[in-house]
């Protein structure tokens, strides 16, 4: 036997209660971890290497439209060679089923995105069929939308000019991705710009969300994302520019401040878990008073006794946080996985420290006090039950 | 069995319950030879068992001498006692208190975590120790699963593992029935004879105290009597 194997055996007296407290430390910091990222993914700068397409929009929000004269300009730029736009339609599937759903330029889209695969008859159709729509296999598959079918669906934010938002559109053409990541993204529909301009009512003619610039090979990203900016700087149509990634995570961030709220959830999460180990603890040391005064009367000293019940606390958290970690990893992988890779849920170096800091910090709030009492102890009290 | 083991000298010990002193030994003096068997009896609050722990190191007098193998115990600080107790005294008290989560060998071996012993000389001197108390086929039995005779005799193993000269004992057998007690005390009366350890214990039970060698009486803190 060792101090560690006594640590262990005096950790595992009774099994069910460490067994539980243990799991609620593996959520607490599986979490930890998983939120951890999500705000460092948030609150990481932009990254241009290996970009390929940058996303212009305006500088105040993308919410806010810009022109779409401003294409030429933007294809001058040295290193692009092709800008498409989007606007953003609001679709609605039925009652309340939002679609992912942008209204765009077909051929402009079709030379952008050469991700996409579809019939070239299709894309075609799309791009002269002034009610066409195309949509993704995942979505087309979901709601067993057929070729040539007409689909109805309305706008959260645009009506037509005879003030209804329930449009209809011709199923032209349905996509897929080139590769397994491209078709876990076929859950989008595309209508045709030209027709959304001229059809809904609030003449949002000449206007999009956002540009999206295709870079020739080896461009420097970072150098036209600056390029753009400063050609539109001091203009009514200010821009920011950005990669692909970096404008995905912006839009989730439209939710509110994502940093605010995981911090907020983390500290209601480690709060809970405070009460939840630290009373699994002082109840602990409570129940085996006896025992801790035994351990001093054999020569353990105070140190020592304080010492065996911290090193529970930190064995606790340290076995239930470690698993959570390495959860929250594995998890993050998966997730990584099934939003092909957009979405990059890793636990890096930055997280697994902030996790050991918290494992360190929540194995002294919940240890230290019940510590104390256990060096505190007076030998002849403890045994006598006082 | 000339050379002294304890030395107590005009002890005096008094405790603080809440607002209220009270004075459990008063000037007390003994002496106990290296060798002895000394059973300390008397009324409840006598302060038998005070006087136990101050031997053991356990407790502090507030004022007096206590010397035990050549120390002056009653000097040190919390550390330096803890230290001394490891390596010179072992304790046996009435309910055993054993660790509920160790088997009877880690019970065994835990005071020699406190020593700079290898795990292999540490399981042999368990395994020592078990032999002599008569318990090496239950030597990865837990507590629970050991009657009370045997849980006594893994905490007189426990107790003997470092070797120390000085054995308290507080009411050993106050727990046992009457053929377990003698067997018990029978055991303590071999480590005495055969192994030289000098055993004070504390009892109420004058069928115990018959296996000292002499019989200390204790009333309202002071010594009444000496009987061979």
């Amino acid at each position: 036997m060792t101090r560690v194997g006594f640590v262990v055996a005096n950790l595992f007296r009774r099994r069910v209660r460490t067994t539980l407290t243990l799991l609620s430390v593996v959520m607490a910091f599986l979490l930890f971890g998983l939120l951890q990222s999500v705000d460092t993914i948030f609150s990481s700068g932009a990254d241009f290497v290996g970009a390929t397409r940058l996303f212009v929009q305006a500088r105040v929000s993308f919410t806010v439209a810009l022109p779409v004269s401003m294409v030429p300009k933007l294809e001058a730029i040295p290193g692009v060679t092709r800008v498409a736009y989007q606007q953003w339609f609001g679709g609605v599937w039925q009652t309340n089923t939002p679609l992912i759903m942008f209204a765009l330029d077909p051929q402009r889209y079709h030379d952008v995105y050469p991700e996409w695969t579809m019939p070239e008859q299709q894309w075609q159709a799309f791009e002269h069929t002034r009610t066409g729509m195309i949509v993704g296999r995942q979505l087309a598959e979901q709601y067993g939308w057929k070729l040539g079918q007409k689909v109805p669906i309305s706008s959260q934010i645009w009506p037509q000019k005879n003030g209804s938002k329930a449009w209809q559109f011709d199923l032209v053409g349905i996509f897929d991705g080139k590769d397994e990541e491209w078709q876990k993204r076929t859950n989008l529909a595309f209508i045709q710009q030209d027709y959304f301009d001229e059809a809904n009512q609030f003449g949002m003619k000449g206007r999009t969300n956002f540009f999206i610039l295709k870079l020739a090979p080896g461009a420097d990203a970072e150098a036209i994302s600056k390029t753009v900016d400063a050609m539109f700087e001091n203009s009514p149509d200010e821009t920011k520019t950005q990669t692909e990634k970096d404008f995905n995570i912006s839009f989730v961030k439209q939710i509110g401040d994502i940093g605010l709220i995981v911090r907020w959830i983390l500290f209601a999460v480690f709060f809970t878990l405070l009460l939840v180990v630290g009373n699994t603890m002082a109840q602990s040391v409570r129940e085996r008073i006896p025992e801790l005064a035994v351990l001093k009367t054999l020569g353990f000293t105070d140190g020592s006794v304080f010492g065996f019940v911290l090193a529970e606390a930190f064995t606790l958290v340290l076995a239930g946080g470690l698993t959570g970690m390495v959860l929250a990893s594995l998890a993050g992988a998966l997730v990584e996985q099934a939003t092909g890779g957009q979405f990059l849920l890793q636990l890096n170096g930055t997280v697994w420290l902030l996790g050991v800091i918290a494992i360190v910090l929540m194995s002294l709030a919940v240890g230290l006090l019940p510590a104390l009492r256990a060096r505190r102890l007076e030998i002849v009290d403890a045994l006598a039950g006082r | 069995m000339s050379e002294p083991m304890v030395q107590v000298h005009n002890v005096t010990k008094v405790y603080e319950r809440g607002k209220q002193k009270v004075e459990v030994l008063h000037g007390l003096t003994l002496d106990i030879p290296k060798g002895d068997f000394v059973a300390l009896m008397g009324p409840s609050g006598s302060g038998k068992t005070t006087l136990l722990n101050l031997i053991g190191g356990l407790d502090k007098p507030t004022s007096g001498e206590i010397t035990v193998g050549g120390n002056r115990i009653d000097q040190l600080g919390s550390g330096q006692l803890a230290r001394w107790r490891a390596h010179n005294v072992g304790f046996v008290f009435q309910f055993y208190n054993l660790m509920p989560v160790l088997s009877a060998e880690g019970n065994v071996e835990l005071p020699l975590l406190l020593t700079r012993l290898s795990a292999a000389q540490r399981r042999k001197n368990v395994a020592v120790a078990l032999e002599v108390v008569g318990l090496a086929d239950r030597a990865k039995h837990k507590p629970r699963e050991l009657s009370g005779g045997q849980e006594q005799r893994v905490a007189i193993a426990r107790a003997l593992v470092s070797d120390p000269q000085l054995l308290v004992c507080d009411e050993p057998t106050g727990d046992l029935d009457r053929k377990t007690a003698d067997e018990i005390l029978g055991l303590l009366q071999v480590l005495n004879r055969e192994h030289g350890k000098t055993i004070v214990i504390v009892t109420h039970d004058p069928k115990a105290a018959e296996f000292a060698r002499r019989t200390l009486h204790l009333e309202k803190g002071q010594l009444l009597e000496q009987a061979a």
